[in-house]
């Protein structure tokens, strides 16, 4: 075969030792460049995106210090998350959203934050919306700062609203419904008033909380789903799709949300603040004009609507604590959370930040404003990230109406009790010692 | 190289002409369908990948459209420049290269001096451990992985790229084929290098390696591929984007950029044409040792 | 015929433990050793808890398997599973030997040509190819519809429909995958002897009958061989779920090992997770013998 052996050795004696030498270098290149602290933070979606702006501005008041960012997508960020917690590989700041904390304080790997907010000049308690920083109290200790707040609200088109007779957006339950109706009759088969994504949990929680159910029952030892209150906000959420308002599709089928709500084909849309930077920046410039924010309606009035938002949180592993703070510190200052709020529309958690005119005269923020006056905190388990997978999972199968309402309760319940039988374990257990 | 149709000697002379024609035709019509189909065949083998290759030179958004184009309306490069400056493929490249290279080169050796030792060298409990080896081919490697990531933990071999290059230096499937062809070599050519004062390493050195050589060049392609294409061991255990591999990272962009469809494509082209470069340029080892392997079962 | 300097066995058998050295002890702790603990696990309720403070671990005996075999989850995915490869296997089975009957035809040349393109699709990387067909399925934009309006038939919702998804996935799978097959096939038939299509044609024998009379059963082992490691491949589907559907829609195609990572990686059940992986393996074991038997029964 004319296969000459030495050739294919010889390289093989430069290549190899040179790959080593390349992997070793490769591996140690992580490390600190030269007299530099490096700090490691990890971000997702749009807010990863955007801080590599914002970093150079730290980074320049603070030579000695250099930042990497690194991006994960939501759909992946919490288990990579754990993965490197389970594989001593975390990074020194994360930010992780605020219904994470208490899962990575049960792991024991965030450090409390209480010492340093406390001596700090520029991160102030008393500014921050109390609602907000509760969330990141775990046991009595702080263990996040919040970064950014966010709430679900109604994204819509409001050219396709006046044209059904309304100029506001409805504020209760049933005149929602009655709009929706009304732009469905002046739709295409293939159009829908409302694009719900079903593999979405805070629309299901929303809507159970506006209910006044508290998702899980004594202190998060067990599920409430077949508490009526609950019941009363899941069947509000599959009317939506029983009376044809919104398409049973997962967010990966949506092959491009911008380009149908451009075409009209949606008309309205519940997400977070983040989406006001990406309307902005990616609808066309004929529906600029067209869209409006609007806090969700409620059953009797205007509605709550989740505490949520991600929090800038310090690894307990982290070598660099008093570096990473500084950077914490850093994204915290009101300027520049206004700053970070004109690349992603991410709204900050600080009053003082509020007070500033760019929120005054931001048509699209009122209602974000007005909506934060009303939001209420998801259960504080660790198990939650798990729990809301579980909920829209059911959901599905309730909207394909592969289940009825009644089975699909009960097993929620059946499957969350199970989830939360060793944090029942491990409560009792402390109880005893 | 045909063999005449027996039938056609015995028949009348007279008839000759007339049914050489006939078989002719139907031996066109025959060869017409044949290279129909396998034209037709090649062609659903290849769109894909020549959809995948068009759509990444397509302007934004136009991968989305009613109806589907097929050609890019222009061909532009942004997607491919967006990759490679802000969404960082060149270390994801680098990484795929450095860790398939490096398990191809030290498994290499490794499983084939296991190989041959299996094949030619006669030592106590050979059958046996070589029995109790191929009880593993049987078992699904996921059945290792969740204890295998907790090892690695306690190792503190979690996202490094000795975590997913250690698992795959040894493979009872590379050794198998190893042993498979080291059989047919002749026992007088090592006995005789024996005698000739050799040891058992400069045997396997000088004798055996150039003489499995092809074999080598078949594994060597293959583990190659497989390592590159690689992707649910290195998802589980790579959490630092550094570290990532091409598969990995793809999967991690197609979760955050699921609606860049031209984006998507020219970062799946890039992942792609490394292997099928590799194996378009040795796909005379690679084909061969995959049918030799087989025949002898 | 040994001389006087021959090689002592002893030193042979010590070189041969040398040899084998590195691959033993890299395949038994990194393989052997896991795949034991994998059910040491599996008895056990070891879960992020745990991995934080390993004092919280219970032994819990059975209660993993108990609560895998009341699961309706984990049914599904035994199910989804199985589906995959027994509609997949056969059906690239099937296409891998016509390409190859077609590619040992004696009129056709250019058959390292068709043989390459046949074949790279099998090379290709898997998670690229599924980020290339979850497009090509798009229900509106996706080539495959298009092509399907042109033969008058309505859009399908490949990969939202749930009654769709997993022929979806067996389809792609069996574009991916045929052409390995496809060359073993190829030995396969070359090896039969030209004289016994011969004998047969003389005996009167169609190009059928000599298929069923001739080719199939000296294919036999070779299709037992091809089938096994298809099964064996299939039973162990994962990427492409991950990557195209996330295991929906509905978990419609959410498989056995998808479910093992979700549990295992993503939920940190890992007690849970390595009794859901070893139930695999007995599946994967039992479906190999019953292969060799029914071909046992056939030769």
């Amino acid at each position: 075969m004319g296969l000459d052996p030495s050739r294919p050795v010889r390289i093989s004696f430069v290549l190899v030792p040179g790959l080593l030498l390349a992997l070793a270098v490769a591996s140690c290149s992580s490390a600190s460049a030269g007299d530099k602290t490096t700090l490691r933070i990890w971000a997702m979606g749009r807010e990863g995106e955007v801080l590599s702006q914002l970093i150079p501005g730290f980074e320049k008041e603070h030579p000695d210090i250099h930042v990497e960012v690194q991006q994960i997508p939501w759909t992946a960020a919490h288990e990579k998350l754990l993965t490197a917690y389970v594989g001593d590989a975390t990074p020194d700041i994360a930010m992780l959203g605020n219904t994470w904390v208490p899962e990575f304080v049960a792991l024991n790997s965030l450090a409390p934050l209480d010492s340093f907010a406390d001596r700090s000049k520029e991160i102030r308690r008393d500014d921050f919306f109390p609602g907000i920083w509760k969330t990141n109290v775990v046991n009595g200790k702080t263990y996040g700062i919040p970064w950014y707040v966010d709430t679900r609200l109604i994204f819509y088109r409001s050219d396709i609203l006046a044209k059904a007779g309304y100029k506001e957006f409805p504020k209760t339950w049933a005149e929602w419904t009655a709009a929706m109706k009304k732009i469905k009759s002046q739709m295409t088969d293939k159009q829908f008033p409302m694009l719900m994504p079903t593999n979405e949990w805070p629309q299901p929680v929303d809507f159970a909380m506006e209910a006044g159910s508290p998702i899980l029952r004594d202190g998060g030892r067990y599920g409430a789903f077949e508490q009526p209150a609950f019941r009363k906000g899941f069947d509000f959420y599959l009317g939506f799709y029983r009376q044809g308002f919104a398409s049973p599709v997962s967010s990966s089928q949506v092959s491009n949300l911008f380009q149908e709500f451009e075409r009209g084909n949606i008309a309205m849309y519940i997400s977070g603040p983040w989406y006001i930077g990406e309307f902005k920046n990616r609808l066309d410039s004929a529906t600029q004009t067209k869209w409006m924010t609007a806090p969700m309606p409620g059953i009797n009035g205007p509605g709550v609507s989740m505490a949520g938002g991600s929090s800038l949180s310090l690894f307990a592993a982290s070598q660099h604590k008093k570096q990473a703070w500084l950077l914490m510190e850093f994204l915290s200052r009101p300027q520049v959370q206004l700053q970070f709020y004109v690349l992603t529309g991410d709204l900050p958690p600080r009053k003082a930040a509020w007070q500033d005119t760019t929120f005054a005269n931001n048509k699209y923020t009122k209602a974000f404003r007005d909506q934060l006056e009303r939001v209420v905190p998801m259960p504080q388990v660790p198990e939650w990230e798990e729990i809301a997978t579980t909920i829209f999972e059911h959901g599905e199968q309730a909207i394909r109406k592969a289940r009825t309402v009644d089975q699909t309760l009960s097993s929620l319940d059946q499957d969350v009790n199970a989830m939360l039988e060793k944090r029942r374990y491990l409560l009792a257990q402390e109880k005893k010692t | 190289m045909s063999r005449t149709n027996p039938r056609l000697l015995v028949v009348d002379e007279t008839k000759f002409g007339a049914s050489l024609d006939s078989a002719l035709t139907r031996r066109r019509i025959s060869q017409i369908i044949l290279y129909t189909l396998l034209i037709i065949g090649a062609l659903i083998a290849l769109m894909p990948m020549l959809w995948m290759l068009s759509a990444s030179f397509m302007p934004t958004g136009e991968a989305s459209t009613y109806p589907p184009h097929l050609i890019p309306s222009r061909i532009t490069f942004i997607h491919y420049r967006e990759l490679f400056t802000r969404l960082n493929l060149g270390r994801y490249l680098f990484n795929s290269a450095l860790i398939a290279v490096i398990v191809t080169a030290v498994s290499l050796v490794i499983n084939s001096l296991a190989g041959y030792a299996f094949a030619k060298l006669r030592f106590r409990g050979r059958d046996r451990t070589f029995r109790i080896l191929s009880l593993g081919l049987v078992l699904p490697v996921q059945v290792a992985m969740l204890p295998l990531f907790l090892l690695m933990k306690n190792l503190h071999l979690i996202n490094t790229y000795w975590g997913v290059i250690i698992p795959g230096m040894a493979s009872i499937f590379g050794i198998f084929l190893i042993r498979q062809y080291a059989l047919s070599i002749p026992d007088d050519m090592l006995d005789a290098a024996r005698i000739d004062g050799a040891s058992e390493l400069r045997i396997y050195w000088s004798v055996v390696v150039p003489g499995i050589l092809p074999i080598l060049a078949t594994l060597a392609i293959w583990t190659f591929l497989a390592t590159w294409n690689d992707f649910m061991w290195p998802l589980i255990v790579l959490s630092d984007e550094a570290h990532y591999t091409l598969p990995v990272a793809l999967a991690n962009l197609s979760g955050e950029h699921v609606m860049d469809t031209e984006l998507m494509m020219a970062g799946s082209v890039l992942t792609v044409i490394p292997v099928l470069s590799v194996f378009l340029f040795l796909q005379r080892y690679y084909i061969q040792g995959v049918m030799a392997g087989s025949v002898k079962g | 015929m040994m001389g006087a300097r021959a090689r002592a066995p002893s030193d042979v058998g010590k070189a041969a433990w040398l040899f084998l050295a590195p691959a033993l002890v890299l395949i038994f702790v990194f393989f052997f050793l896991p795949v034991l603990a994998s059910l040491v696990l599996s008895v056990t309720d070891f879960d992020i808890y745990a991995i934080a403070k390993p004092s919280t671990t219970r032994f819990v005996g059975m209660a993993n398997y108990t609560k895998l075999f009341h699961s309706p989850e984990f049914w599904q995915a035994l199910r989804n599973t199985f589906y995959f490869a027994i509609v997949g296997g056969p059906l690239t089975i099937a296409v891998s030997l016509a390409t190859a009957l077609l590619l040992n035809a004696k009129l056709v040349r250019f058959k390292s040509f068709f043989r390459t393109i046949y074949f790279t699709p099998f090379v290709t990387t898997l998670v690229a190819v599924s980020i290339v067909w979850r497009y090509l399925y798009h229900t509106r934009y996706g080539v495959l519809n298009y092509g399907l309006a042109h033969l008058g038939i309505a859009p399908i919702d490949w990969l939202g429909n749930p009654h769709w998804a997993m022929p979806a996935i067996i389809l792609m799978s069996v574009w991916k995958n045929f052409g390995y097959n496809m060359l073993i096939f190829i030995a396969g038939l070359q090896a039969i002897p030209q004289d016994l299509y011969d004998a047969a044609e003389i005996d009167g024998a169609g190009p059928v009958r000599r298929f069923f009379a001739v080719t199939l059963p000296l294919l036999g082992p070779t299709l037992l061989f091809v089938s096994v490691i298809t099964m064996i491949g299939y039973f162990q589907l994962f990427s492409e779920p991950y990557v195209m559907t996330q295991g929906g829609p509905l978990r419609a195609t959410t498989s056995v090992v998808l479910m093992m990572y979700e549990e295992g990686f993503r939920w940190w059940r890992m007690g849970y997770a390595a009794a859901i992986a070893f139930v695999l393996f007995v599946v994967i074991l039992i479906a190999t013998l019953i292969q060799f038997r029914l071909q046992k029964e056939h030769a």
